[in-house]
This record gives C-alpha cells, sequence and structure tokens, in this order.
C-alpha cells in the first residue's frame, strides 16, 4: 500500500521535472507572490512580464551576440513572505540557473532575496519595491518605478501649486514602506512650500484594516483643502467612502497606488474629482501604450494597473539590455542595464547612479469612474 | 573531570555518533568534502537551515506545550526578540561585517546568547502574572503577547522619537536603526551551516537533559496533574515559568540563527501565521516527542519547497493544511504519540 | 434536596457579598475611564467625541456578531472553531454572488433574501465541516481537533484564495480568486447628519441586527428544549448520551446556529464596506471577535457582546489618538483584564474540584 504510493510519487516527481529543453534558450527567472494575501498583486506582475516575454518569443526571441534565444520564464511564488521569497530566489539560481530576475512585488520579500543575487552577481529589477534600501545592496539590483521622494513631492507640488490647497491632511499604513514613505515626503514637502499639514494620520497594515472611521473623524475636524490617501487602491476605495459619508468636502489625492480599473467599481462616486500621480496615461497615444494596453486587456480581461504595466517595462528593460549586452554574463548585463535608455510604457527612462529610473510622471484625474490625463510632471 | 566528560560521551555516544555521521553525509552531497559530485546545492543548504532552525523552535515549544501542558501560542514573539537582539549587536552596535573571522564568531555566539537571555527575560515577565491561567486563556494571552512585540517593534520609530524628546539623543538614533515598519536588512550572514547544526545539536541535548531531569519530572507531572502535582509539593508556578523561561531562551536563540540566514528581518516575519506554522509542526510530531517534533519539523518545511520544486506551486497552501488535517484525523497524537527514538532517551542508571 | 438549595442560596449570598465588598474596585475603574474620557473630550472636543463613539459602537457590532458564533460553539463543545473567520469570508462572498445575481434580475428586496440564503448555506458548509473534520475526534484529545480547527481554517482560505486562471476545470468554477470584489450595494447608502455628527443607515442596520440576534440566541440557549439539550451536552457529555439526548444532532445544530451566524456577519460587514478584500478577509475579524470572546468570557453570550463593543470602543479611540496603539489596545486590554479576571468580565471562575 505505502510503498505503491511512494512509486506513484516518484513517476510524479519525474514527469513534472523532466523539462524539455531547446537548443537556444535562455531562462529568466521572476518571483511573485503567486498565493496568500498579496496574490492579485503578484498575478498581475507575472502576467504582464510573461506577456513580453511571449511577444519576443513569437519574434524569433532575443538576439544576444549573433544568436536568437527563446526565453523561459519560470516564475516561484513566496507568497509575500521573506523567508520564502529568500529560497524562492535560491532555487532560481541554483536550480533553473537564470541570468536575471525579475521581482518580487513587495519591499520586504524583495530585500530578503536581493542579497543573495548581490553575492551570486545576477541582475535584479525589480518591478514595484520602492524601498530605497532595495537598490543600495548592490550593484546588481535595479528597480522599474519611482522611489517616494519623488512621487510625494510631485503629489505635494501639484496640491499647492495647482489646486491651490494651503490645509493638507495625509492617511497612509505605517506597516507599510511604500504608503509611509510617500506620506513623509508629501508632509515635508507641502510644509516646505507654505502649506500646513493640519492631519498625520495613520493606521496598520492595510490587509487587515477596513475601517478607517477613527482616523477620518480627526481629519474631518482638521477640515483639510487636499487629503492625500497614500495607499493602494482597495485602501483607498474603503478610505474614500467612508471619508464621503462621515461629511469630509476635501479633495482626494494619491500616488500609483491607484492605479487599477477596479478603484472606480470600488469606490464608486467618491472617488470622483480626484487626482493621482502616475507613471502613464492610458489615454496616451502612444502606439507602445495603446498596443500594450489592448493587448494586456485582450488577453488577461482587465485593463492593466500599475503593477502590471511596471512588470512589463521591465520585462523590456532586461530584453533591450540583454541584446545590447551581447552577453548572458551577470556583469555584461548589469552595464547594459545602467546604460539603458530608452522608451518603455511609462515614457523615457534612464537610470541614475542609484540605479533608479529616471522618468516623468503624469497626473490623472478621475472623472465618473474613468482616468482622464491631466498633465505631466518631469523630474 | 575527565571522568565527567567519559560520562557524558558514554550516555551519548550513540546520539553523537549520528549527529556527526549525518554531518559528513550533508558535507559530502554538498561538495565540502570532494568525493561524491554535488548534490546538495546552496538552495537546498538554505532550505535545510530553515529546517534546523524550525527544529529548535519546535523543540522549544514542546518544552512549554508538549511536556509542560500550557498551552502557549505566541512563540514567534520571543523569537522576534531574540532576531531583532541579536541583529542589534552584531548589525548595530558592532558592525561584525568587517570584522576577522574569530571575533566575528564570538560576537555571534554572544549576540545569539544575548537574544536568548532577553528572549527569556520577556518570557519571564509575561508568564509570572499570566501562567496561572488556564488553556485557552493562557493561549490568547500569549498570542496577545506575540502581536504587541510586534507592533512594539513596528512602532520604533515613534519611540524614537519619544526618546529624542526627552533628550536621549544617542540612544533614540540606535533605536531609530532597527528601522521599524521598513525591516532591518544588510545582516551580515553568519549562520554558516556547520553552526546553525551545532547550536540545533547542542539545544536539542540541553532540552533533552531538562525533560529528563529531576525539573523535568517536575514540569511533566503538572502537564499530568496540576493538582496532583501541586499536592505533591511540586512548586507548579515555579516549574511553569522555568520551562516557560527556558523555551523562550531557545526561541530566541532560534531567532537569531533565523535573522543572520536571512539576513532581513521584518515585524511581519514573526506574526501568528509564524506561531501557528510552530504549533502545527508540534503537533504533526506529536506532542511530548523531541523525536516527533524533529520530524514533522524538517517535513513540514521541506514539503512546501518540494511541492515548488515538481511544480506543483499553486496547490502549495492547499495541500498543507489537507495534510494537517488527514494526519489528525487519522493520528491525533501525532506522528510519534509521545514514544522517542531510543537514542534520545537516557540509559536507566543500573547501580542504584 | 432542600440542604442543597439552601447552600445555593448561600453560596449566592456570600458572592454578592463579595461583589459588594469589591465595590471600591470597580469605582476606581470608573474614575480612571471618566478621567481618561474627559482628557479625550478636552483634547479633541465633544463632537469628535461622540462620532468616535458611534464608530467604536459600529465596529463593536461587527466583532460581536462573529463573537456571538464563536461563543455559542465554545461554550457546548469547548473547541475554538478557528474556522469561523473563514465562514464569515464563506458567507460573505455568497451574499457578494446572490447578491449580483438578485439585483441584475430586478429583485425587490434584495437584502433579506441574501442574508438568509447565505445564512442558510454557510450553515451547511458548517455542518459539513464538524461531520467530516471535528466529529472523529470529539472523545480524542482537546487539542487534536483544536489543530484540525486551523486546519480546516487555512485549507478555507487557501483553496478559495486559488486563482481560476491557474486551476483546472470543476475547481475554477468554485474557487473566489485573490481579487478585490465590489460588494452590491443591497440597501441604498443614506447618511444623516445630526448637528455635524453623521451616521450612516447600514450602520444603524448593523447595530440592531445584532442585538435581534443576540436576544434570539439567548432566546434559543435558555427557553427552547434544543437551547437545554444544547446546554446539558456543554455540562456532561456522557450524562446526556445516556439521558437519550442526541448529542451529534444537538452538537450539529449547535455547529449550523454558530456559522449562520458568521453568515450573517460577513454579509453585514461587506454590505458595510462595499468591498471583499480577499478570502483571507476573515483572519482578523475572526481573531479579533475570538479576543472579544474572551475578554467577556467565552460561552457566556452576554459576555460576548460586552466584551465586543468594550474592544470595538477602547480600539476606535485609542487608534484616533495613534494607529500602533490601536492595534495593540486589544491585546493589552485583553492581557490586563485575564490577570485580574482569569475567567474573562462576565465568565464564572470555576474552583477545579478534586
Amino acid at each position: 500500500m505505502n510503498k505503491k504510493y511512494f512509486f506513484l510519487m516518484i513517476i510524479v516527481c519525474l514527469l513534472f521535472s523532466v523539462s524539455s529543453t531547446f537548443a537556444a534558450e535562455i531562462k529568466i527567472g521572476g518571483v511573485a507572490p503567486l498565493t496568500g494575501h498579496v496574490a492579485t498583486f503578484g498575478i498581475s506582475t507575472k502576467n504582464a512580464a510573461g506577456m513580453a516575454f511571449d511577444k519576443v518569443n513569437a519574434a524569433g526571441g532575443v538576439n544576444i551576440g549573433g544568436t536568437k534565444y527563446l526565453i523561459n520564464y519560470i516564475v516561484e511564488d513566496d507568497q509575500g513572505t521573506p523567508e520564502i521569497a529568500a529560497n524562492a530566489f535560491r532555487k532560481l539560481m541554483d536550480q533553473d540557473e537564470v541570468i536575471a530576475i525579475i521581482g518580487s512585488v513587495t519591499s520586504s520579500c524583495t530585500l530578503a532575496g536581493v542579497p543573495i543575487a548581490q553575492d551570486a552577481g545576477i541582475p535584479v529589477i525589480t518591478p514595484t519595491s520602492t524601498a530605497e534600501k532595495v537598490t543600495q545592496t548592490g550593484d546588481y539590483i535595479f528597480r522599474a518605478c519611482f522611489i517616494d521622494p519623488f512621487q510625494g513631492s510631485v503629489v505635494a507640488n501639484f496640491s499647492y501649486n495647482d489646486l491651490n490647497a494651503r490645509k493638507g491632511a495625509v492617511i497612509f499604513d505605517n506597516a507599510n514602506d511604500y504608503t509611509k514613505g510617500l506620506a513623509e515626503v508629501f508632509k515635508a514637502t507641502f510644509e516646505n512650500l507654505g502649506g500646513e499639514v493640519v492631519a498625520y494620520e495613520s493606521f496598520t497594515e492595510e490587509s487587515k484594516t477596513v475601517d478607517f472611521s477613527a482616523q477620518l473623524t480627526n481629519i474631518k475636524a482638521a477640515n483639510p483643502d487636499v487629503l492625500f490617501l497614500a495607499g493602494y487602491y482597495n485602501a483607498v476605495s474603503l478610505e474614500a467612502k467612508q471619508a464621503r459619508d462621515l461629511g469630509i468636502t476635501a479633495t482626494f489625492v494619491g500616488a500609483d497606488g491607484w492605479d487599477s480599473s477596479e478603484l472606480a467599481k470600488l469606490a464608486g462616486e467618491a472617488i470622483d474629482g480626484g487626482y493621482f500621480c502616475n507613471h502613464y496615461s492610458s489615454e496616451d497615444p502612444r502606439p507602445m501604450v495603446q498596443n500594450f494596453v489592448k493587448e494586456y486587456s485582450e488577453k488577461f480581461g482587465q485593463t492593466p494597473d500599475a503593477l502590471a504595466t511596471l512588470a512589463y517595462d521591465a520585462a523590456l528593460i532586461l530584453v533591450d539590455s540583454l541584446e545590447r549586452a551581447g552577453s548572458t554574463e551577470g556583469a555584461a548585463i548589469r552595464d547594459a542595464i545602467k546604460a539603458f535608455n530608452k522608451e518603455v510604457v511609462s515614457g523615457q527612462i534612464t537610470y541614475d547612479e542609484n540605479r533608479n529610473p529616471i522618468k516623468s510622471a503624469a497626473i490623472i484625474k478621475v472623472e465618473d469612474g474613468k482616468f482622464v490625463f491631466h498633465k505631466t510632471v518631469n523630474p | 573531570m575527565l571522568k565527567k566528560i567519559f560520562l557524558l560521551i558514554k550516555n551519548y555516544y550513540k546520539f553523537i555518533i549520528l549527529a556527526i555521521a549525518f554531518y559528513v553525509l550533508i558535507e559530502m552531497l554538498n561538495g565540502t568534502i570532494p568525493v561524491l559530485p554535488r548534490i546538495l546545492t546552496r538552495y537546498y543548504m538554505q532550505i535545510l537551515m530553515f529546517a534546523l532552525i524550525n527544529i529548535i523552535m519546535t523543540v522549544s515549544l514542546n518544552l512549554i506545550n508538549g511536556f509542560t501542558g500550557q498551552f502557549s501560542i505566541g512563540h514567534a514573539g520571543f523569537m522576534c526578540i531574540g532576531a531583532y537582539t541579536s541583529a542589534y549587536f552584531t548589525t548595530i552596535l558592532f558592525k561584525a561585517s568587517n570584522m576577522a573571522y574569530f571575533p566575528q564568531l564570538v560576537l555571534f555566539i554572544f549576540s545569539l546568547i544575548m537574544g536568548g537571555l532577553i528572549a527569556a527575560l520577556a518570557g519571564y515577565l509575561i508568564g509570572l502574572p499570566t501562567l496561572r491561567l488556564k488553556g485557552d486563556y493562557l493561549a490568547i494571552v500569549t498570542l496577545a503577547f506575540g502581536e504587541v512585540v510586534r507592533s512594539i517593534v513596528r512602532a520604533t520609530d515613534e519611540i524614537a522619537v519619544f526618546f529624542e524628546n526627552i533628550g536621549l539623543v544617542r540612544f533614540s538614533e540606535t533605536i531609530s536603526q532597527l528601522s521599524g515598519p521598513r525591516g532591518l536588512s544588510s545582516i551580515p550572514a553568519l549562520s554558516k551551516f556547520w553552526f546553525v547544526y551545532v547550536t540545533t545539536i547542542l539545544s536539542i541535548i540541553v532540552m533533552r537533559n531538562f525533560i529528563y531531569s529531576t525539573h523535568g519530572r517536575a514540569c511533566l507531572s503538572i502537564r499530568e496533574n496540576e493538582l496532583a502535582a501541586e499536592t505533591m509539593g511540586v512548586n507548579t508556578t515555579r516549574y511553569k515559568i522555568i520551562s516557560f523561561s527556558m523555551s523562550a531562551f531557545f526561541a530566541g536563540v532560534g531567532g537569531g540563527l533565523f535573522a543572520h540566514v536571512l539576513r532581513f528581518i521584518h515585524p511581519d516575519n514573526f506574526s501568528f501565521i509564524k506561531s501557528i506554522d510552530y504549533l502545527i509542526y508540534l503537533y504533526a510530531g506529536g506532542m511530548g516527542s523531541i523525536t516527533g517534533s524533529i520530524i514533522a519539523a524538517t517535513g513540514l518545511t521541506v514539503l512546501p519547497e518540494f511541492l515548488r520544486v515538481i511544480n506543483f506551486q499553486q496547490w502549495r497552501l492547499v495541500v498543507y493544511p489537507l495534510f494537517l488535517v488527514i494526519l489528525m484525523l487519522r493520528k491525533p497524537d501525532g506522528i510519534f504519540g509521545n514514544r522517542e527514538f531510543s537514542f534520545l532517551i537516557p540509559k536507566r542508571k543500573e547501580d542504584h | 434536596m432542600n440542604k442543597k438549595k439552601l447552600s445555593d442560596t448561600l453560596n449566592h449570598n456570600i458572592s454578592i457579598y463579595n461583589e459588594l465588598a469589591n465595590w471600591k474596585k470597580y469605582l476606581i475603574i470608573s474614575i480612571i475611564t471618566l478621567f481618561f474620557l474627559s482628557l479625550y473630550v478636552m483634547s479633541f472636543g465633544l463632537k469628535s467625541f461622540l462620532q468616535q463613539l458611534i464608530n467604536g459602537i459600529q465596529l463593536g457590532s461587527i466583532y460581536a456578531l462573529i463573537a456571538l458564533g464563536y461563543t455559542m460553539v465554545y461554550g457546548i463543545i469547548k473547541l475554538i472553531n478557528f474556522a469561523h473567520g473563514d465562514l464569515f469570508m464563506f458567507g460573505a462572498y455568497i451574499s457578494c454572488f446572490l447578491g449580483n445575481y438578485l439585483i441584475a434580475q430586478n429583485f425587490r428586496f434584495p437584502f433579506i433574501v441574501v442574508l438568509l440564503v447565505s445564512m442558510i448555506i454557510t450553515a451547511i458548509l458548517g455542518m459539513i465541516i464538524e461531520k467530516v473534520a471535528y466529529k472523529p475526534l470529539r472523545f480524542k484529545p482537546r487539542l487534536a481537533a483544536l489543530i484540525t480547527a486551523l486546519g480546516v481554517s487555512l485549507f478555507l482560505e487557501n483553496f478559495f484564495a486559488l486563482s481560476p486562471r491557474d486551476v483546472p476545470f470543476p475547481i475554477n468554477k468554485i474557487v473566489f480568486g485573490p481579487a478585490f470584489l465590489p460588494f452590491p450595494a443591497l440597501i441604498a447608502d443614506q447618511t444623516y447628519n445630526f448637528a455635524g455628527i453623521s451616521i450612516n443607515n447600514i450602520r444603524i442596520l448593523n447595530i440592531t441586527v445584532t442585538i435581534l440576534l443576540m436576544i434570539l440566541l439567548q432566546y434559543i440557549v435558555k427557553k427552547t428544549m434544543v437551547g437545554k439539550a444544547m446546554r446539558a451536552v456543554a455540562f456532561n457529555k456522557d450524562a446526556c448520551l445516556m439521558m437519550g439526548i442526541n448529542i451529534d444532532k444537538i452538537i450539529s445544530i449547535t455547529f449550523g446556529i454558530g456559522t449562520s451566524l458568521a453568515a450573517a456577519a460577513g454579509t453585514l460587514f461587506a454590505l458595510n464596506y462595499g468591498q471583499l478584500q480577499s478570502p483571507y478577509l476573515g483572519i482578523w475579524p475572526g481573531l479579533k471577535a475570538f479576543i472579544a470572546a474572551v475578554l467577556g468570557g467565552i460561552g457566556n453570550i452576554p459576555g460576548a457582546m460586552v466584551g465586543s463593543y468594550l474592544m470595538g470602543i477602547s480600539e476606535t479611540f485609542a487608534t484616533s489618538i495613534n494607529s500602533n496603539f490601536g492595534y495593540g489596545i486589544a491585546f493589552v486590554i485583553l492581557i490586563v483584564v485575564l490577570i485580574f479576571k482569569p475567567a474573562g468580565l462576565l465568565g464564572k471562575f470555576t474552583k477545579e474540584k478534586v
């Protein structure tokens, strides 16, 4: 009885582990939370990066030093947990021997994985980890997203100059470095400009908090002109609804965490009239943007959110750098990424000396549940 | 003295031989001793290290849950204290990454012991008032303790501001370097395989000795029947606290090792979910069985990664609880119940 | 017989006497509470205070609905049903799908139908879980059942969170997927304003339903035959068997009622916040509600209410001061209360008899 199971198990293992290898193939790893609490973010990054690589393969593969290679994109699940992310990075490097990694989504998972990649000399592009420490780990680590200081100051400048706000309020998640970073920079910039931050409220852990009325009551008492909702669209929609219910009339502003077609569905009319800072506008007439939006919506039945866009960009950056590097050596790829200067979906990107992208931001307005392009802000 | 050492070796020779043999085998497969082709890559070594740490954690949880019969489910809280304390010593207070090999090792051992001691102190302080609670009430208080620890770590920024305001600038700086919700990164990778292995073996030996000592017997009597134990003159509160603090000490050591394997710690590493994991390892293996804890902790650490390697990854989180439920229905006392491998049970002294 | 009665009355009188002797303690506690409340009013203003009080009561009634089911199941079979939070999630998702369907059909009063159907479906799931996972362990070590409950809980949330795109045919129709879902507006949202203090009709509904369900539950447990049987099962299972009470049936009914309460809580919760986050959404409300139940004295129905409201209100006030404080306060209050009253606020501390 037991023996039978054992043999069955071995056969199953063999079936799964025999992977058909092509003659000219390179392996690129991906780490993303495919299960667990933040799975929905991980799945969009996996889908978008996978779509980019599929397109390259359909066109015959990536041209490295004269040979065309097909890309084998292997995605490992990190469950949104740092130690599992460390295992996933190790597995990709040691078992699959990938030449570069795209990942992970949350900053804490990325921070657990990047020291391993740095030691092994494998370049990593994280699509969405905004924590500054990520790229400080070493010279093999890059990112595709803004860092918090840039976005926070864009939002603060826009609120002060364009919306003529003098009294600002902030609500953020103090257990999440992305929203915490945004809130700190917004506060500092807004006060430097001469405005006053009348309420600076936090909550703990987005995944566990659904009731923001305690913080919003404080904000209402302070009567601000703008309310900065720093966070991802799920929390933002709850905050916006509850704020309007409590009778807060301030204009809502936010950052790229808002970017999802789900936002308007979840928040309804509460979010109308809000502004947020984003990487690109889906209305942008550039063919690259329009093709991406169209293909993604056709393939996955929803418009791409910010995470999907960034993962797609990370994949494009990596493919282009591979072609320019002309080699699959870690150091060569690293140098090629460093020298990247091209247009991707979120605009023209170059890298600064800390391996953070320099790119422009778009301000988007929410009107009747639609995202309408408002203006561009250059760094 | 010599006689004592001789006795010690005599008592443990089976266990020690087994431990050394296993170590040599691992090093052979790992390519350090170049006899066999390298089968264990760094990926497998990393999983093994996590498994060893989980063994320390599970056996130490067994001490309080299995052998003393007190239901504690906040073990990750002690792990968190240990991890942050030892990382504080090696990363913030002294920069271990700039040191030579030997002082580095000494510092690491010192930081692990400090992590363990601080965790034990926390265990003592929390155990003193709460260990008189029974069963589920104690469980929920320990759970609450774990969460309080986590929210304190997360609030380090606010705490730093507070200390700065009352004038302790130097202290406030070191606290803010723990960097609360952003997670503490760039911890030196001091947990080498041999070190984790030796620490695990030592911890198992110490805990095993405790269980088979007079004190351990007192703990067992509390588990079997607290009232009867008290009637027989066992100071139940004292023994509960001893076993609780000891359990916390080893959880702290485990946390320290964990921090230096992962090189990055975050308060969310040590959530309620983590405590539940250890609870599951413990009960799957069998309460009151060190063997069970060792086997289950290893097996259940490896299982999810095994499912990853055979490309079954989206089912991992489903297979794991299903396995647990079936195991509990088939074997409600865990795999091993309270049986042990013979090499873990000391010989009866015949001369008495 | 008479003797027993006499000693009972005596014991009762003694306990009243003890309570009276403790009046100083209660006075001190209420003075401290009043002091902090007035401090709060002074620094935040009366309007904020009243608004926060309403927010707290609202949060408390969500906890209370979950805690009622928790405490009921615990009271009868002494099992911490960790899967309760996941049944709460299940109920919310069922209501979401059903509500969407009914609204598409232009159904007139979807709320009542959705609530009842979701309660019934979830109750059936709860009873199945009890049959499959808990019943075989009824006379086994209690902790084995607890670990099984944990396993069931992890299974439910992880199974329903599977992404439909990644799993084969029959399963991809059942699973919910990890994405955020908007919850249909079963009741038109209306906000009332009284002198700057706003309250929402859904919140009022929430509080009303909670109180009604508590009264109903108390009635069932205290006045009906089933309730009598439940209490008997809680007291002594072996004696019940001898008295011809069908334990399996009674426990099954208990689970059914407990889980249907979880479904009701889930529906109201989702209606209130208008969003389903993911199949993991039950974990934290479930845990908080469990803490509230322990705080009030687990197994005690009014205790669950008191504990929940105490927690909801204190959490809201603490959060408005500092969010980390708000996160930890539930746990701190719990530790403090249990140190002074080891069986919870309304729980009876039973001396062990040899």
